[in-house]
């Protein structure tokens, strides 16, 4: 998604993900770029870690699997292309190629499905100072054009899974490998045993 | 292992469950050897307490054993550890306040949903209380495993048994937290709601702070006398107008600073009580603030309140009117247990603080249905359960 459609939508100050009630951006992201439909998700966390720091976690693609709970591997290609395996329901994969389309050095990395991949994908990650001595905020944006056919109803339960509940979970994941170096949980049986 | 679990309401069971493991760095597992029934453990079982699940381990206060360590613990095999209640990461921007029970990453991501729609933010993750505060395994059992175990758990030197310390888990810190959020001046009263665990250390702690006088209240005889034995005047809420008494005893003025050691399941029989009471049993309310009420009404001007005492979800009637028109300060929170757990231990160590007279019945862990029932219902005679997991072993 282009940095136009971000900063159009801030007539408030607020980030774009919490434009999309006064104005339909998720429609406007759409049509810009001939898509059927675009759904948008996102959320701001603020992260007690440098600006640096992050970004050049996130900019290794091969790391977001390690938060991203429905990503198997990312894996980087030559230049600015990676490798999408994302686990869908019923022990199935979908995969896609993905390019970066912009690139500020602890600052932003947007990315995008390549023309002619199953799934119509786009994804922004920003990274601002807080104020001082309280860490980097990070809003996380992802647009994506829920195809149809099959395929589509697969990727349609995988990504409309409560997308929006999903997107908070991640960037909170994210937040804790980066603060505290793991990620809680209490998952039965291991982690929290149960009766 | 053997575990203590929730099945419903006035439903708890002794089960047979698998081992906790290490999963992440930071983990430790503690093999448990005192672990106690807390008041807000009774929250749970009269089932006022939202999103638990059938199979939960329960118990938040305990200590124990260090038998296993993940990479990234600092703690060693063989040390002797009391666990706070309160999970926290210690390095989000809460925990470097200080403000551990608001720790931003001890959650799990998947649970905190619920605590962002009923209050606006997740809450930290504690250990045996509900998912929405993070699903965590609780201590009744044999063995538990603590994440985060470089940060929360403090260790025992010897020779300081078990009952000496076993407190500092929750209701010790929960306490002095009361006090200390009265900013307590000298020459101030401070008025008392309810002498349970945590209302009878909020008291001792109000004495050791200074406090030149301090009023508990209660109805149970028992409680009462134990009030009076460290030191507090007491007034029975049954035989007399607590906010008249209140006023007699201080000269009109009222009392500089009110704890409200009850919280949401405040008994008697006035009427705003019983009307809270069917709106809780018919789900069209949750909690019973009665007790918070008084408090409002009969706090000093510009006084300060101070609530240790556990809410989980909206009030009904709260006089909104005298907190602002008084101009009172209102202190609350789970309690930042890391914050405490040094100064407390030393002044355990040094015989300043004794918690052990608290201890009313001590019983094997396979006994804790039963510890859960007689607590609830013999609130006079039962102060404190503790349950050991070992006791009864040596006979089988």
């Amino acid at each position: 998604m282009s940095k136009d459609h971000v900063e159009s939508a801030r007539e408030s100050d607020a980030p774009l993900t919490a434009a999309v009630h006064q104005r339909d951006v998720a429609k406007e992201v759409a049509e810009d770029r001939g898509w059927g439909e675009a759904a948008l998700v996102g959320r701001t966390v603020t992260i007690n870690r440098p600006r640096a720091h992050l970004y050049a976690f996130w900019r290794d693609f091969r790391n977001l699997a390690a938060f991203m709970e429905n990503v198997e591997s990312v894996t980087p290609g030559d230049g600015q292309t990676s490798h999408w395996v994302v686990k869908a329901p019923a022990g199935q994969t979908v995969e896609w190629d993905a390019v970066i389309t912009e690139d500020v050095a602890d600052a932003l990395i947007a990315w995008e499905s390549v023309d002619g991949a199953d799934i119509k994908t786009a994804g922004r990650i920003e990274f601002r100072d807080g104020p001082p001595g309280r860490g980097t905020e990070v809003t996380a944006t992802i647009v994506y054009d829920p195809p149809g056919g099959d395929l589509g109803k697969l990727i349609a339960k995988l990504f409309q899974k409560e997308p929006k509940i999903q997107a908070r979970r991640e960037l909170r994941r994210f937040k804790q490998l980066m603060e505290t170096g793991e990620v809680s949980t209490s998952d039965a049986p291991d982690a929290a045993p149960r009766g | 292992m053997r575990a203590l679990t929730w099945h419903g309401k006035h439903d708890v069971r002794m089960d047979t469950v698998p081992d906790p493991q290490i999963v992440n760095p930071r983990d430790a597992i503690i093999k448990i050897t005192s672990t106690a029934i807390c008041g807000s453990d009774l929250h749970l079982y009269d089932s006022y307490i939202p999103s638990m699940h059938r199979g939960d381990i329960l118990g938040h206060e305990f200590m124990g054993e260090v038998v296993e360590i993940g990479p990234k613990s600092t703690l060693q095999k063989g040390q002797r550890v009391v666990v706070p209640f309160v999970i926290a990461c210690g390095q989000c921007f809460f925990c470097g306040k200080q403000q551990f029970s608001a720790c931003d990453n001890s959650n799990p991501a998947e649970k905190a949903d619920l605590g962002e729609v009923a209050y606006g933010y997740a809450m930290s993750g504690l250990f045996g209380y509900s998912h929405m505060t993070g699903g965590y395994a609780g201590g009744q059992a044999e063995y538990v495993r603590v994440p985060y175990s470089d940060v929360g758990p403090i260790v025992i030197p010897d020779g300081l048994e078990d009952d000496k310390v076993l407190f500092l888990s929750d209701i010790l810190p929960t306490g002095w937290m009361a006090a200390e959020n009265c900013d307590i001046e000298p020459g101030d009263t401070v008025a008392v709601w309810g002498c349970g665990p945590v209302g009878l250390f909020a008291i001792q702690s109000a004495l050791l702070m200074g406090a030149h006088r301090v009023i508990a209240i209660d109805h149970y005889p028992g409680r009462l006398a134990l009030a009076k034995s460290m030191g507090a005047e007491i007034i029975n809420y049954h035989d007399v107008k607590v906010r008249e008494a209140l006023m007699e005893m201080t000269g009109g003025i009222g009392p500089d600073a009110c704890i409200d050691a009850v919280g949401m399941e405040s008994h008697g029989f006035t009427i705003d009580n019983v009307i809270d009471a069917v709106k809780t049993t018919t789900k069209l309310g949750t909690d019973r603030a009665h007790v918070l009420r008084e408090v409002l009404m009969a706090c000093r001007k510009g006084g300060r309140v101070s609530i240790p005492g556990v809410y989980g979800g909206v009030g009904d009637k709260i006089p909104i009117g005298a907190l602002m028109q008084k101009g009172l300060q209102v202190k609350t929170g789970q309690t930042h247990v890391q914050k405490y757990l040094r100064p407390l231990l030393e002044m355990i160590g040094e015989g300043k603080i004794d918690t052990t007279f608290l201890i009313s019945h001590r019983l094997p862990l396979e006994q804790a249905p039963e510890g859960y029932k007689m607590f609830k219902e013999q609130q006079n005679e039962v102060t404190k359960v503790v349950l050991k997991p070992d006791w009864g072993k040596e006979a089988a």
